[in-house]
């Protein structure tokens, strides 16, 4: 039935169109320009067919998106469909063929081992070579003007300068997307700090704070992770809580310690990698540093349009691009 | 409840000098008392049974919703639910969508572009604009969607476009005859009319997940999330105008002998003919504003483009964006409120042009419409529109420095500003509202929903509160009816300022009105990147959100209220020698009592659905669990508890306020009104 679902899905539109244009053809004698130029691009992209990869939020995967989209169009000559989506949803797209790579993965445990391990929709695509840290942050000159704030230890000490009007009389901790991994609250708990989470509800919400917080240098303390292309714009200084250790955030109401890094990876769709398209090989090969990745982060934040900030790496790094499509 | 007494107290002095009664002093002891016990009880039992719960931490029914997920994971492939229902649905959506997105917007074949081009489209729906309207919408209609290709965004708005078109047709569809059911038979009225209530308050994040979940993302779950949210207008305004139709004309055709069937068709539908476009207007508008957030779910469009900048916190871009939207809203408004013109019976006889004429035109017009059509599918320079003729980045780079002029200049003012009103007002009555215990704050809103509306509605708004508790956050709830009822203050101040300068004054009617079409149209996304600048990430940013859009609604009904009281009476009180401020307060204002009741009823409601915006820029309480719920699968049941717990904050506060605003005396059913 989901067959005749999909053959449905496939027939009544082509129908439709093909009824519609049959008209229009007979009626007024003319070929669509749209049709007319497809057949030579079609003859030059047979092999890789279309391409949907999902666009998450921030920069850096904006950036690693950009780079495969600009190889897998240039180089392998796909027809690629960016789609613009949150973490969850992309996932959700896997099942549904909306979506066929997520160029960039934090963690997610709950949705691999559901879409992955259990649906088996979707398969680890390898690792994107960069790192991902997540902690909490100050802005710059805080960590100048207080140099002992960047130890978790001290924290209480500066707990009243980070009260605000949302914090009750405690210090702030302000939280950012509710999309992202957070261990904060339990943290608060178990390290013994006068503080108070406080959830901003968007990342876009967070960034601004720290924005505000660096112009008028007003105190901030606050959840943040790199790579960020924010931190190109105000390198913000990372608070050291005691530091992580296998198997020390198992629990996630008696975590006492820091994140974990994070190896960051790619996931694509198994019907995707099954149909051996050649951009489904380039998603697996796709490997870059942390430095290339916001190189080309900074660029897109600088205003360059990420097709641009692509190509201008891809250009001056043949050789990696050649190593991927080998 | 404090300001809900106060509003009643306020409205007390009606104009019929009340005479000494039983039943109000009653009311007013009950009232006072239910304060009484409340403040005692905050100073006695100060923070204890409050109901906390952390952000982070789940209930057992959080937990046991949470299996939902999984749940449709297992039985999507062979469930006979999925296989007959939900998947065929699904296809047959899709198609339907991607048929208008091929024709309008781009074709996922060849160029990818459109089966008609940018110029066709200008062309095909301007004579649209103009066979159902007349020809000033028609001109309106060029002109904007000529304006979409200058900003750079012609194709993202033919996107939306289609996705509207796809979501009002079947809206339509669904709306329509359930409308007349409801019209035709009483019963079916009351089967719906709550669920509508329910579809209408429950925030739209709270179904998109599941949706998504059971529909797949794509364009299929984002014209079903939008019909969700659009259909309750057609529906409810199809069936009053059914139901308005006076009762002898309806006698007369029934002494006639007509059938059912033949009174409806023949006398029902036409009579209500003008009430039910109108409901078509609310529900496209309706549409609109749900195709831009059903981006969260890949619907294409402007939405995409708004929610991205957001997330960069390009403003320009964002605004660029919503120009667009409040743009293509006017167009669709103005589009079918002629529409519904020309339906008015009688509207054909004062035409300016005859029917001839008029279908020679049609004829003419119809040609060159067909011409453009297929000149955009055989010549490049009219498929796609031109990319040199774009002034989208000059708007997007004022707007952009302007902004953050305003954000480095205006923020230290801002931020004190909200730290006063913060720690003056909202930070006192939220710690009343969550540090006193629940069973106290349940007692008390029971005694003052009796005072008001007697057993009916202590027992519904108890039941209510029972479902809060139930659901397991009370807390929550408490933090967002403290910032509802705050920006619902506000909005009440506003509506009656502006209203009555607008009642008042015909000029300041006409330089208002667009600017609240905008505040109601924009979308929230749009202007909550400058704020953050302005208040930062705070539980006063979100009310501000929520004022920008409520305050709209409740101006227009005062203004609507003022400028109905008859001028006689208004120039007599002149003529008597009073002040212009003796008869606003005097007069205008006790005279539009029932207006300003339902003012401030549909402001509580508005400010009610942005709750879930206010959560992304730190409003906390439950909008914040639907936004998580929305994005972390394992607070998806804390979501969606979230979400109900909204929809009954909703009831609990729209009973209340209807019971208010009744008078004393003789109970007037305050009308329930959608969305206008």
């Amino acid at each position: 039935m989901k067959k005749a679902g999909l053959l449905l899905k496939r027939t009544v539109p082509a129908v439709a169109g093909a009824a519609a244009a049959a008209l229009l053809l007979a009626g007024c004698g003319g070929a669509s320009v749209n049709q007319a130029a497809a057949a030579p691009a079609a003859a030059g992209a047979a092999p890789c067919g279309s391409v949907n990869v999902a666009l998450n939020a921030w920069v850096g995967y904006t950036a690693n998106a950009a780079v495969y989209s600009y190889v897998a169009k240039n180089k392998l000559g796909c027809t690629v469909v960016q789609k613009d989506l949150n973490e969850q949803i992309s996932w959700q797209g896997f099942a549904s063929g909306e979506v066929d790579v997520v160029m960039e993965n934090w963690g997610h445990d709950d949705l691999a081992k559901q879409y992955i391990t259990q649906q088996k929709v979707a398969v680890d695509a390898g690792p994107t070579g960069n790192e991902g840290r997540i902690g909490w942050y100050v802005a710059p000159w805080m960590a100048e003007k207080y140099p002992d704030i960047t130890d978790g230890a001290n924290l209480n000490k500066y707990a009243s300068m980070f009260a605000t009007s949302e914090s009750g009389g405690k210090g702030q901790v302000l939280d950012g997307d509710p999309a992202f991994v957070t261990n904060d609250e339990a943290l608060v708990k178990n390290l013994g700090l006068d503080y108070k989470v406080v959830f901003s509800g968007s990342e876009a919400a967070l960034i601004q704070s720290f924005r505000t917080s660096e112009q008028n240098k007003t105190p901030l303390l606050g959840y943040f992770y790199e790579p960020q292309w924010f931190l190109s714009e105000v390198s913000l200084k990372k608070v050291n809580l005691p530091a992580w250790s296998e198997g020390c955030d198992a629990n996630p109401e008696k975590v006492a310690c820091d994140y974990p890094i994070y190896k960051l990876n790619k996931v694509i769709s198994k019907k995707f990698e099954d149909s051996g398209s050649p951009a489904a090989k380039l998603a697996k090969a796709f490997k870059w540093t942390n430095e290339d990745q916001n190189s080309v982060a900074t660029d897109i934040q600088g205003g360059m349009t990420p097709e641009a900030a692509a190509k201008k790496w891809v250009d001056a790094h043949q050789q990696a691009v050649d190593a991927w499509l080998g | 409840m404090s300001t809900l007494v106060g509003d009643r107290v306020r409205l007390q002095p009606a104009p019929a000098a009340p005479e000494p009664r039983r039943r109000p002093s009653l009311r007013t002891l009950l009232l006072a008392g239910a304060a009484i016990i409340w403040i005692l009880g905050f100073v006695i039992l100060h923070g204890t049974s409050t109901l906390t719960l952390p952000a982070s931490e789940l209930t057992d029914l959080h937990r046991s919703l949470n299996q939902f997920n999984a749940w449709v994971a297992a039985n999507r492939a062979d469930n006979p639910v999925f296989l007959y229902v939900f998947t065929p649905l699904r296809a047959a959506v899709d198609a339907v969508a991607n048929l208008f997105l091929t024709t309008f917007a781009a074709s996922t074949t060849g160029l990818r572009l459109p089966e008609i081009g940018w110029l066709g489209t200008v062309g095909l729906l301007g004579w649209i604009a103009f066979a159902i309207g007349n020809a000033r919408v028609a001109v309106l209609t060029v002109a904007v969607f000529m304006f979409f290709g200058f900003q750079g965004l012609f194709v993202e708005a033919t996107y939306t476009f289609a996705l509207v078109l796809t979501a009002v047709l079947l809206t339509l569809l669904v709306g329509i005859p359930l409308g007349v059911l409801a019209g035709v038979y009483g019963r079916v009225a009351k089967v719906i009319t709550p669920v509508l209530d329910f579809m209408q308050t429950l925030p739209t994040f709270v179904y998109l997940a599941p949706l998504a979940l059971i529909f797949l993302i794509g364009p299929a779950s984002a014209v079903i999330a939008t019909v969700i949210y659009a259909a309750p207008p057609v529906i409810r305004l199809t069936a009053h105008g059914i139901r308005g139709i006076p009762e002898n004309t309806r006698e007369a055709s029934d002494s006639l002998g007509t059938t059912g069937l033949q009174r409806l068709v023949n006398l029902q539908l036409p009579m209500a003919r003008r009430t039910i476009v109108m409901g078509i207007n609310q529900s496209t508008m309706a549409a609109l504003s749900m195709v831009t957030i059903a981006a969260l779910i890949a619907a294409p469009g402007l939405g995409q483009v708004v929610v991205r900048a957001l997330q960069s916190l390009d403003v320009g871009t964002a605004v660029n964006a919503g120009l667009s939207i409040v743009l293509l809203a006017i167009v669709l408004d103005r589009v079918t409120t002629a529409a519904s013109r020309r339906a008015e019976p009688g509207a054909a006889r004062n035409r300016r042009v005859s029917r001839r004429t008029r279908y020679i035109l049609l004829g003419v017009s119809l040609v060159l419409a067909l011409a453009m059509v297929q000149l955009s599918r055989t010549m490049l320079w009219a498929a796609a529109f031109p990319a040199d003729l774009n002034i989208g980045p000059v708007i997007v780079q004022a707007v952009g420095s302007a902004s953050q002029w305003m954000q480095a200049n205006l923020s230290l003012f801002t931020v004190s500003f909200r730290e006063a009103v913060t720690t003056g007002i909202l930070n006192p009555f939220q710690s009343l509202l969550t540090d006193t215990p629940f069973y106290i704050l349940v007692a008390v809103i029971a005694m003052a929903a009796y005072a008001l509306g007697g057993w009916k509605l202590a027992t519904l708004t108890t039941a209510c509160l029972g479902a809060i508790i139930y659901l397991g956050l009370w807390s929550d709830s408490m933090v967002t009816l403290a910032g509802t009822l705050v920006a619902t203050v506000v909005v009440m101040i506003l509506g009656i300022v502006f209203g009555v300068a607008m009642g008042r004054s015909e000029r300041v009617d006409q330089i208002m009105r667009p600017m609240l079409d905008a505040g109601q149209t924009l979308p929230a996304f749009v202007y909550l990147v400058p704020f953050l600048g302005l208040f930062g990430a705070t539980r006063f940013t979100a009310i501000i959100a929520g004022i920008i859009y409520a305050a709209p609604v409740a101006i227009k009904i005062t203004a609507d209220g003022i400028s109905a009281i008859s001028p006689t009476v208004v120039e007599a009180a002149v003529a008597s020698g009073s002040t212009p401020w003796q008869v606003i307060t005097k007069v205008q204002l006790p005279m539009a009592r029932q207006t300003l009741a339902l003012a401030a009823n549909q402001g509580l409601i508005y400010v009610l659905a942005m709750v879930v915006v206010g959560a992304l820029v730190g409003a906390g309480g439950l909008g914040y669990d639907v936004v998580a719920g929305f994005v972390q699968s394992s607070l998806f049941g804390k979501g969606l508890a979230a979400g109900l717990a909204i929809v009954f904050l909703g009831i609990l506060l729209d009973r209340m306020t209807q019971a208010a605003a009744a008078t004393p005396v003789r109970k007037i059913p305050s009308p329930k009104t959608t969305a206008t």
